[in-house]
């Protein structure tokens, strides 16, 4: 089985993640078990899919944390996609997930992410990591987390900025 | 000069540890180039034309003697023995090794200094003027917001991969001395009626490619606000700059698309659930961030008595007192000045300096000036607080160790970016032809005669050089491999920024002497008593100054 880090620990990865649907977002067949849907996917069927307690919803680099509102806080899992590295703006949307409207479920970072973006990353609030690349050394990876344990900012992570810490 | 505290401490130190691991990383293939593209750009490394370039952040321009030593030592143990002060008020090697980097930024990391996010598209070193704190039309000092500033903007988790590198210039001053209406966000710091700080806040203004003057998109917000209302900024920014084009994908094609108002609108719907978090100032925050900028030990002088000498001192002393007339500057504080060494002698490139002229502007920093000095945009370097009974003494020094050119402001004070004897985006030249202009105008009576005149040159239109706001502006293009120079005419960098217009057709090499030589004449026969170039320029228009150029160069 697939696997992530997760809390700062490597797992199994449960969830299944659906692409974005080529024709009608409504007509896409969810199947049973632990899902990650598309955002459309997640708004075309939203009545049926409100009753599953093992939906997730990703949202694509270009989609927006409005566009999931408050329906965040009803899901277990939210997801963000970084479809290219460079592409920054999972980490504002991850924030406003958490930070706007209150998500505290998984928040995870899917797509091609760098190792060296899992700090910055955890600061705005992804508690969780999967590559979709799957021969990335998890072990290592993990340390990244660690590059950085103080900081200047405040972040989702540490909402004092340093300049109220300092003595 | 803000003092490093173990925080400040600990995270250099983990972020040079981070660069070296990426950098063992890279070199055993386990990051590819492309990957460790952006991480090395954010640590100031550049892959050019010889060698790679690192870039040294000076925040806001404030160096002192301690720093300048550490960066002879790195010039002669890492580079070639010289450096460079860039248009960002930044430190530039030419030819460190990749390899060496990491230890580099570990010998820098011992000064306090680094090389973080000088480069890539995360927000870049703050800049400011380079007479913050000493100038006399000062209304603020705006040293403590621009570190203020810094610190926030340094590891941004959330702005580390923008859609394109960001730029923040902050002035305090009634004159624009660091060009804020051209960056991503100029902040000008004001007083309200009640006389409480505040900053105008102006977005989108930029050069490069498309040069465009910044908005202004709220006239005061409350000095406590400023770092949630950058990150409202910011995040607008990050969420809905484009990023499909490089080209596009600056913040001034957002405010352009949006309009300056939506923009301003979004930026205040974002800031309403960001205002009042915990980054918001407290007074004591300031209050301990001015804490580090206060005065030095100024010594309680006569002013009077200490002018009346120099004024006998320049009296009998002409080269003395060209330099006074030029490189000297009003202080805010009774019997002291401000003095610009300058780094454009003919025949150097501007802004190179060597590690033991580096070391003479350390020696000179401790004798004259409390040990610290200021780069500046115009790539000098300042040092902000002599004793006018000093002046001589220090005269002689700086000429001995040749920054004494009596140049500031004039023409051959000119802004010059590295070009194709360095820069791989070259399309041209650009250090020769500063160069053939300079030997053009060697009798500095005529150069005075003449006034303040910006002359800026950039190598390609990404305009490292500022021509766009050089009442002379230079840019090289290439025509069918060929290297070729349009100049341009009425840019300003300051209070009234405006951008510089297309003269014409563009010139060979050989031709750019004849070429200012020709646009100084329009202007000499045109002025009246008390206009400057770009004054006359205003009022009679780029006609006068096309026809004479190009009937003499057809
Ligand atoms: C040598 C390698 C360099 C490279 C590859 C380089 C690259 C670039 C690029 C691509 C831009 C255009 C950015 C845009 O408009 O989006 C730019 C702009 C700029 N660069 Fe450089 N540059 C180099 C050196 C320098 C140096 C030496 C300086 C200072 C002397 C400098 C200062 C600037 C400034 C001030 C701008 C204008 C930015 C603006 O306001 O729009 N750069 N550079
Ligand atoms: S203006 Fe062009 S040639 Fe000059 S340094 Fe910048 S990128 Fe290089």
């Amino acid at each position: 089985m697939p696997k992530l880090v997760k809390d700062g620990a490597i797992i199994d990865d449960t969830w299944t993640r659906l692409d974005k649907p080529e024709g009608d977002a409504a007509e896409v067949n969810v199947p049973a078990g632990q899902v990650i849907v598309p955002l459309s996917v997640w708004q075309a069927q939203r009545e049926q899919l409100q009753a599953r307690d093992d939906i997730g919803v990703w949202l694509d680099s270009d989609e927006s944390a409005f566009d999931l509102g408050d329906d965040a806080k009803q899901l277990p899992l939210v997801a963000v996609n970084l479809p290219a590295f460079m592409d920054g703006r999972a980490f504002s949307t991850a924030r406003l997930v958490r930070e706007r409207f209150g998500f505290s479920g998984e928040l995870r970072a899917v797509g091609s992410f760098i190792r060296d973006q899992m700090c910055y990353l955890s600061r705005c609030g992804v508690n969780a990591f999967r590559f979709d690349d799957e021969t990335i050394d998890l072990e290592k990876a993990k340390q990244s987390l660690q590059d950085f344990t103080e900081f200047y900012q405040a972040g989702v992570d540490q909402q004092q900025p340093l300049f109220r810490r300092r003595a | 000069m803000y003092i490093y505290d173990q925080y400040d401490h600990e995270i250099l130190r983990q972020r040079v540890a981070q660069f070296r691991d990426q950098t063992e990383r890279y070199l055993a293939g386990d990051l590819s180039e492309a990957e460790f593209l952006p991480l090395r750009l954010q640590n100031g490394l550049y892959v050019q034309r010889l060698a790679p370039m690192l870039r040294i952040n000076v925040p806001y321009g404030m160096l002192n003697s301690t720093q300048l030593r550490r960066l002879a030592r790195i010039a002669r143990d890492y580079d070639k023995g010289y450096c460079h002060v860039s248009t960002r008020q930044n430190i530039q090697y030419n030819w460190p090794a990749l390899e060496q980097v990491p230890d580099i930024l570990a010998e820098l990391a011992e000064v306090e200094m680094h090389g973080t996010q000088s480069s890539g598209n995360c927000i870049r070193n703050v800049t400011s003027d380079q007479f913050a704190g000493v100038a006399p039309d000062e209304v603020v000092d705006p040293r403590p917001y621009c570190e203020i500033i810094r610190q926030w903007s340094s590891f941004h988790p959330e702005f580390a991969f923008l859609p394109r590198k960001f730029k923040i210039a902050v002035s305090g001053s009634q004159m624009d001395r660091a060009a804020i209406q051209v960056h991503d966000i100029g902040l000008q710091l004001v007083k309200n009626g009640a006389g409480a700080i505040g900053f105008k806040v102006l977005v989108g203004g930029g050069l490069g490619r498309t040069p465009v003057i910044g908005s202004v998109i709220r006239e005061y917000l409350p000095q406590e606000h400023i770092l949630t209302y950058l990150e409202a900024i910011l995040r607008v920014y990050n969420l809905h700059g484009r990023r499909d084009n490089k080209y596009k994908a600056r913040i001034k094609i957002l405010v352009r698309a949006m309009g300056p108002e939506n923009f301003a609108e979004a930026v205040e719907k974002e800031w309403e659930h960001l205002k009042d978090a915990p980054s918001t100032l407290r007074d004591e925050d300031i209050v301990r961030a001015k804490s580090y900028f206060t005065e030095p030990d100024y010594a309680t002088l006569d002013d009077a008595s200490a002018q009346a000498q120099l004024d006998q001192q320049a009296g009998e002393n002409v080269p003395f007192s060209k330099w006074l007339m030029r490189n000297v500057r009003q202080h805010r504080v009774a019997g002291y000045a401000s003095v610009t060494l300058s780094l454009k002698p003919t025949g150097i490139a501007p802004g190179d300096l060597t590690d033991a002229q580096l070391e003479r502007i350390a020696d000179l920093a401790e004798r004259f000036s409390f040990g610290e000095v200021r780069t500046t945009h115009e790539q000098n370097v300042v040092l902000a607080d002599v004793r006018k009974t000093d002046l001589l003494e220090l005269w002689q020094a700086a000429k001995e160790a040749g920054f004494a050119t009596p140049n500031i402001g004039t023409l051959t004070d000119i802004i010059c970016c590295p070009g194709g004897d360095f820069c791989s985006l070259a399309n041209a030249k650009s250090i020769p032809i500063a160069e053939a202009i300079q030997r053009q105008f060697t009798d500095l009576d005529y150069v005075y005669d003449l006034g303040d005149l910006d002359l800026n040159i950039s190598g390609c239109m990404n305009a490292c050089g500022h021509h766009h706001v050089g009442h002379i502006g230079v840019l090289g293009v290439d025509k069918k491999g060929q290297e070729f120079y349009q100049v341009m005419l009425g840019g300003n960098a300051g209070n009234e920024a405006s951008l510089a217009k297309v003269l014409g057709p563009a010139f060979e090499a050989e031709q750019m002497p004849g070429v200012v030589q020709n646009l100084v004449n329009v202007y000499l026969e045109n002025r009246t008593e008390e206009e400057l170039f770009i004054d006359t320029y205003n009022r009679i228009g780029i006609a006068p100054f096309k026809e004479r150029v190009y009937a003499k160069a057809s």
